[in-house]
């Protein structure tokens, strides 16, 4: 397919790092388009005709009531079908930063499993969010454990074991900064966070420069188990708290002066992209 | 009916909020703190019922997975209780509001009514949205549950000392708080008229007090002669106009006055021949720089909101930095917060996007014993908190990267701390229109206008007291970050669409200010009753003169206003026309159609009679105390060292620096942390463009975005961005003359460093100054420009833009008086031919030898603790150091240099030692075994000196071994010695001229110095 897949980056009054997405999404072989929330609530856009989706990192709408909250209930309320097709249908979705927020507080993530979806491993009630308008979420992002925002690098390690179709083939680990207040990925009880394990849907972790655990500052906000994004048991909606988009190339490296290279943030965007074109 | 809703945390995870709290105690002295549970409290009245404020609560107030919520309908029960153990709402038995028990003490707090509370106000759009159409009003406050032993008095200091500013915020003790709904208020459409003809200077001196307009007399007999002329009587409208217009903080009167100036012996007496007329020390020493050294590529200096200089031959980049003093004093968090709206919107201004902040804060020092605090102010880590938690808020909120700064403390800033906000954008070349036509509309986007801000112009133009902050709590505002966002992205899309004829922000002076500026040939006419009001009962002067933030002002051809609403709603930003352009040349203001205040533009502007003023500088004062500090000391140096390291101007700032996003935008290439770790210090930040400038269309033949095409010549290298500064405070008498020198030395400097070309740096100067009115403060201000004006000149660099904030001084409830010391700020901004070829200062790898390029003088701080730079210099004596900068420019853009960093605070051996820390490598000199080293011509080569020297001109260079011979060729004839080498060993050693050994020191304990623990 020699087309460049049409890829909605998704503006809600507030986001920020829209304009870098977009550039990731671009390097990354797809044909990126800002559309701001009020454009498919309108019916300017419509979500179907596009073949990923981005929520990219920001403040929507301040994070005035909880980072990412007022957006994900403006999605359920006005988006709410149409993104539940979207995502039923296959197509990636990836949420970044306030976009992963606004994911898990809409309940998109880790995600509705369905009846004989074929996914691996024991998916148990625990993250199970049958009617996404009465919501008994298992999990969430709240304060760092450090009640600040806080913005570094991190190293971030894919696990071989997800389904996420984001950071399957990933060739090493990802390099990139994390910018954020309310990052720490937090389980309602140790039996949510051991049946998101077994089902493979932490599909990134913080990690150390000398390797797993990563202790601060390397899980720079607490997160349990060092869970740095999540996935949907299908495997196409991707969610994560640092910035791939903010490594794209190498004198974006902060020790470029040093002569290290690598680890950009790239790959995983062309993971989505290519998958978006394949479909 | 009204219902009080708290969030807490759920037990079993951990309250991060409350914890942090707790460890700030300890400074107020409060140690019998066990705990304290932070929980959010809303309040939501309308007709509702108890299950509309269950769904409210549920759906928008509270997390379920690690918060619990308890609702309440006030004056009755409460009727829910969500969490952990509780999957279903169900009514709880009734239970009294007593909030506390004798173990516990509960504190409440909530904003004053009418100060923003943008939670509040999403509270009300999320309840739309999930169709609870009966929410009329919401509030939001704090509750603090301490548990341990507390006092009423510890109570209070805990209160006012750390969880509620009482400028903004009001607070209960064991006692539940009241919502802070406005009250509803009736609209008010009063103008008063006010009798100024017939009033002698005894009752023009009084008006002016009494209605606080900051007017001297010679102003207030012109607004009166004006009057007389007109043959009316003004209405208050007019005057507040007037005031505001006319003040300091607008029209830069100081900086404008004629000023006679005299120098004074050691005796008192006058110096023959030193007297002199000043006709503008703008006009005679910043814009005459920038004229002497005529760069082409300067766009625009002095004109508009922003300095503008061009990047290549298709952009250009707007630079300004603001000050936001006065209201950070009394409320840092709302202070510093809007110092960065306001300085933003700045760039918005000039049609550029911002893509970059910088903040420079001197406080008072952090540890100031409590009961040296002047009566009526915050005490100095409470400021420094609030201020970093204000910038972090708006330039985090707004995606913008805060890229580069500094932090400097000293007792003098105790009750006048300092904020500078720095904001540079990037627009294409002839984007900017400037020119409105007769017949535009005038269009307001933004925010909302209240009685927020009211009269900051004159405010910030006076000194303060200790009751200023209770008459002036409505001068300080608090930010709408996403506000300004969402009105950023309108202009820049009603920027590309060519939709206005031109455009400014409303800062101090609000609409007065930005359409009297605007209208100021053609003249407006205006409806008041347009504006859309947070609140009723705004009076018609007040709706001029408020100064509500995040709103842009903009001329707009009647044909393209439907489009620009399009965008604006589409953007969920509000807009709407205020009225038109007329050509008249008059300013005539209405509400409800009936003229409210008419005035003539060209009085408005050009009636203020200048002001005349003396002003002394007593000569000898800097020479005498330089010589009572040059006796030689018996130190420790290598204690010296760490605990010049430890101390709070030099060691580092990463905890507070962390707190900004500096990675946003995707072009900080240089950021402000280097080194093996990440942790070592940056000289200046350096930014590369080639994706912003990709966005404008700038792709390859395929229209496919490509970070390298953005160059358009792949060949030719890709130039970025370098952002420094400068800044010098003349403390202990430090000649302010040589400390212009200093800042623009080290501006320059510090750009140059990091790889920026020395002959394309523009520069930005921030005056922060006493009051101009006594001699000797003016007279020290006459100095500093000056050394402006010469440095500038001897570097080549033209000043584009500037702002002075005078009248910092502070008379406590004792009557003494508390001045700053005079501040001057230089923010340089510097083309990198080759983002290729930047170059950072950690040190890169062992057998690199190292170089001291610049020369020393035989000055120094002395000790740790003293800072007590010594500098004096008279006019005339020039230190040339662009020959120097140029060559080592050329060696870097020929790739020889590994590693460069300037020596500032501490001199060399800092310098030296964080190099060894970024790099993770040591480092082993000897003075005086390589090339001579360069002196002063008045000093003699010494050892200390050479350490702790903090002169300017002085940077340390790494370069590779196969590159030295070539270096040093290149450095022939300018001062340069070679000091050692880079070692494997994480070992800082210095020895002496005689051989003595000076600095021994481990990498570890510099580090473990630097992060502020002495071991």
């Amino acid at each position: 397919m020699s087309a460049k897949p049409p890829i909605l980056i998704l503006h809600a009054t507030g986001t920020n790092r829209d304009r870098e997405a977009t550039w990731a999404v671009e390097l990354a072989g797809g044909a990126a388009e800002i559309v701001h929330v009020n454009q498919l609530f309108a019916g300017e856009r419509r979500l179907a005709d596009y073949r990923m989706l981005v929520l990219p990192g920001g403040f929507s709408y301040g994070d005035d009531l909880g980072a990412g909250k007022l957006w994900a209930v403006a999605l359920r309320y006005r988006l709410g079908d149409d993104l539940a097709a979207f995502i039923a249908s296959g197509r990636p979705v990836l949420g970044i930063c306030n976009g992963f927020q606004a994911l898990v507080k809409a309940g998109l993530l880790p995600g509705v499993r369905r009846q004989g979806s074929g996914v691996r491993g024991q998916a148990a009630d625990g993250f199970l969010t049958p009617d996404p308008c009465s919501l008994a979420p298992a999990f969430t992002l709240t304060r760092n454990d450090s009640a600040r925002f806080e913005c570094r690098w991190v190293y971030l390690e894919p696990n071989p074991a997800s389904p996420c179709i984001f950071t399957r083939g990933l060739p090493e680990l990802i390099y990139c900064p994390v910018a954020h207040g309310e990052g720490k990925f937090a389980a309602r009880d140790a039996k949510a966070l051991a049946d998101l394990e077994a089902a493979g849907l932490a599909a990134l972790r913080y990690t150390g420069p000398a390797g797993a655990p990563a202790a601060y500052p390397w899980n720079p906000n607490g997160s349990q188990n060092d869970i740095a994004g999540v996935c949907n048991p299908q495997g196409n909606v991707l969610g994560l708290m640092p910035h791939p988009e903010d490594h794209l190339i190498p004198a974006h490296h902060p020790r470029y002066h040093r002569g290290e290279r690598g680890m950009l943030g790239l790959p995983l965007f062309r993971n989505g992209v290519q998958y978006a074109g394949g479909l | 009916m009204l219902y009080r809703v708290e969030v807490s945390t759920k037990p079993g995870f951990p309250d991060a909020r409350g914890e942090s709290l707790r460890g700030q105690t300890r400074a107020l002295g409060l140690t019998g703190i066990e705990t304290i549970a932070v929980s959010d409290l809303y309040f939501l009245e309308g007709n509702l019922d108890d299950a509309a404020a269950s769904r409210l609560t549920e759906t928008l107030l509270y997390d379920p997975v690690v918060e619990q919520a308890v609702i309440h309908r006030i004056d009755k029960n409460m009727i829910h209780r969500r969490g952990a153990e509780d999957a279903e709402p169900k009514k709880d038995p009734p239970r009294s509001l007593r909030l506390s028990d004798e173990s516990t003490c509960t504190i409440e707090v909530a904003l004053r009514p009418g100060v923003t509370d943008s939670v509040a106000e999403s509270l009300l759009a999320g309840a739309r949205l999930i169709g609870v159409a009966g929410l009329a009003r919401a509030a939001t406050g704090q509750r603090y549950v301490i548990a341990g032993r507390t006092s009423p008095a510890e109570a209070s200091r805990l209160a006012e000392g750390l969880l509620a500013n009482v400028v903004i915020q009001t607070y209960t003790v064991d006692e539940p708080m009241a919502p802070s709904f406005i009250p509803t208020q009736v609209v008010d459409a009063t103008v008063e008229v006010i009798p100024v003809t017939d009033a002698d200077d005894e009752r023009l001196a009084a008006l002016s007090r009494e209605r606080r307009l900051s007017l001297d007399l010679t102003e207030m007999q012109a607004i009166r002669d004006y009057y007389r002329r007109e043959g009316r009587e003004p209405t208050d409208i007019e005057l507040e106009m007037l005031a505001q217009t006319w003040s300091e903080h607008c029209v830069h009167k100081t900086f404008k006055a004629i000023i006679e100036y005299e120098e004074s012996g050691p005796d008192g007496a006058p110096v023959p021949g030193s007297q002199r007329t000043i006709d503008s020390l703008l006009k005679t020493f910043i814009r005459a720089a920038t004229e002497r050294v005529n760069k082409p590529w300067v766009r625009s200096a002095f004109v508009d909101n922003a300095g503008i200089i061009a990047f290549d031959d298709c952009f250009d980049l707007a630079f300004k930095v603001e000050t936001h003093n006065h209201p950070s004093a009394l409320e840092p968090f709302g202070g510093a917060n809007t110092g960065v709206g306001g300085v933003i919107r700045d760039v918005i201004g000039v049609s550029a996007r911002p893509i970059a902040n910088t903040d420079i804060l001197c406080f008072g020092p952090p540890d100031l014993p409590f009961d040296a605090l002047p009566a009526g102010v915050l005490h100095p880590r409470r400021i420094a908190d609030g201020v970093t938690a204000g910038i972090e808020d708006y330039g985090n909120k707004m995606g913008i990267p805060m890229v580069n700064g500094a932090i400097l403390y000293d007792e003098g800033y105790t009750a006048n701390p300092l904020v500078f906000c720095g904001s540079l954008g990037l627009l294409p070349r002839g984007a900017h229109r400037n020119r409105p036509q007769s017949g535009d509309l005038v269009v307001v986007i933004g925010g909302r206008t209240g009685r927020d801000g009211l009269r900051g112009a004159t405010f910030s133009s006076m000194e303060m007291d200790h009751q200023t902050g209770q008459i002036a709590g409505t001068a300080v505002q608090i930010g709408h970050p996403i506000h300004e966002k969402q009105a950023l992205e309108a202009v820049i899309q009603a920027r590309d669409a060519g939709l206005y004829t031109a455009i400014t922000d409303c800062g101090a002076g609000g609409l007065s200010s930005a359409v009297g500026e605007m209208a100021a040939e053609l003249g407006a006419e205006i409806h008041l009753e347009r504006a859309p009001l947070k609140y009723a009962g705004l009076r018609p002067w007040e709706i001029w003169l408020s100064e509500a933030q995040e709103r842009m002002v903009l001329a707009v051809p009647p044909a393209h206003w439907p489009a620009l609403r399009a965008i604006c709603d589409g953007l969920d930003i509000e807009a709407f026309a205020l009225g038109h352009f007329t050509g008249d040349g008059r300013l005539t203001l209405r509400y409800d159609g009936r003229i409210v205040g008419e005035l003539s533009a060209d009085f408005l502007h050009n009636g203020i009679p200048r002001r005349r003023l003396r002003a002394t500088w007593a000569r000898g004062e800097a020479e005498v105390k330089a010589e009572a500090k040059a006796e030689a000391s018996n130190l420790n140096l290598n204690l010296n060292l760490r605990l010049l390291l430890a101390s709070p101007d030099i060691r580092s700032k990463e905890d507070v620096v962390r707190r900004y996003d500096h990675e946003v935008q995707g072009a900080t290439v240089v950021k402000p942390f280097v080194g093996r770790a990440n942790a070592g210090p940056s000289d200046a930040a350096v930014l590369d463009l080639r994706f912003a400038i990709a966005d404008f269309g700038f792709r390859n033949d395929t229209g496919a975005l490509d970070p390298q095409f953005a160059i358009r010549n792949p060949q030719s290298p890709l130039p970025g961005v370098a952002l420094s500064a400068g800044i010098a405070p003349a403390r202990d008498g430090m000649d302010p003359y040589a400390m212009a020198w200093a800042a623009v030395d080290e501006a320059v400097r510090n750009c140059v460093a990091v790889g920026a070309d020395p002959d394309r740096i523009a520069l930005l100067d921030n005056f922060c100054w006493g009051n101009p009115n006594l001699p000797d403060r003016l007279g020290g201000l006459v100095r500093c420009t000056q050394g402006c004006y010469d440095a500038a000149v001897a570097y080549g660099a033209p000043f584009i833009s500037g702002k002075d904030s005078l009248n910092n001084e502070y008379t406590g409830a004792d009557g003494k008086k508390h001045a700053i010391p005079g501040t001057l700020l230089i923010s340089a901004l510097g083309i990198v031919p080759n983002v290729g070829r930047t170059v950072t200062s950690d040190l890169k790898a062992a057998g690199d030898r190292l170089y001291l390029v610049g020369e020393s003088a035989s000055s120094h701080r002395e000790a740790a603790h003293s800072h007590k730079p010594l500098l004096a210099m008279t006019p005339g004596q020039k230190r040339d150091r662009l020959a120097t900068y140029r060559t080592l420019h050329a060696a870097m853009r020929a790739g020889l240099v590994r590693a460069c960093h300037d020596c500032s605070e501490g001199g060399l051996a800092v310098a030296a030692a964080e190099m060894v820390i970024g790099g993770g490598l040591g480092l082993e000199l000897h003075f005086g075994v390589g090339a001579p080293l360069a002196v002063a011509p008045t000093g003699q080569v010494q050892d200390l000196p050479l350490l702790f020297d903090e002169a300017p001109g002085r940077l340390l260079v790494e370069v590779a071994p196969e590159h030295a011979a070539e270096f040093e060729a290149q450095m022939v004839g300018l001062p340069c010695a070679a000091l050692g080498e880079v070692i494997a060993e994480p070992w800082l050693r210095v020895t002496g001229l005689t051989g003595e050994l000076l600095i021994e020191a481990e990498l570890a304990a510099l580090e473990d110095a630097w992060r502020g623990h002495i071991r």
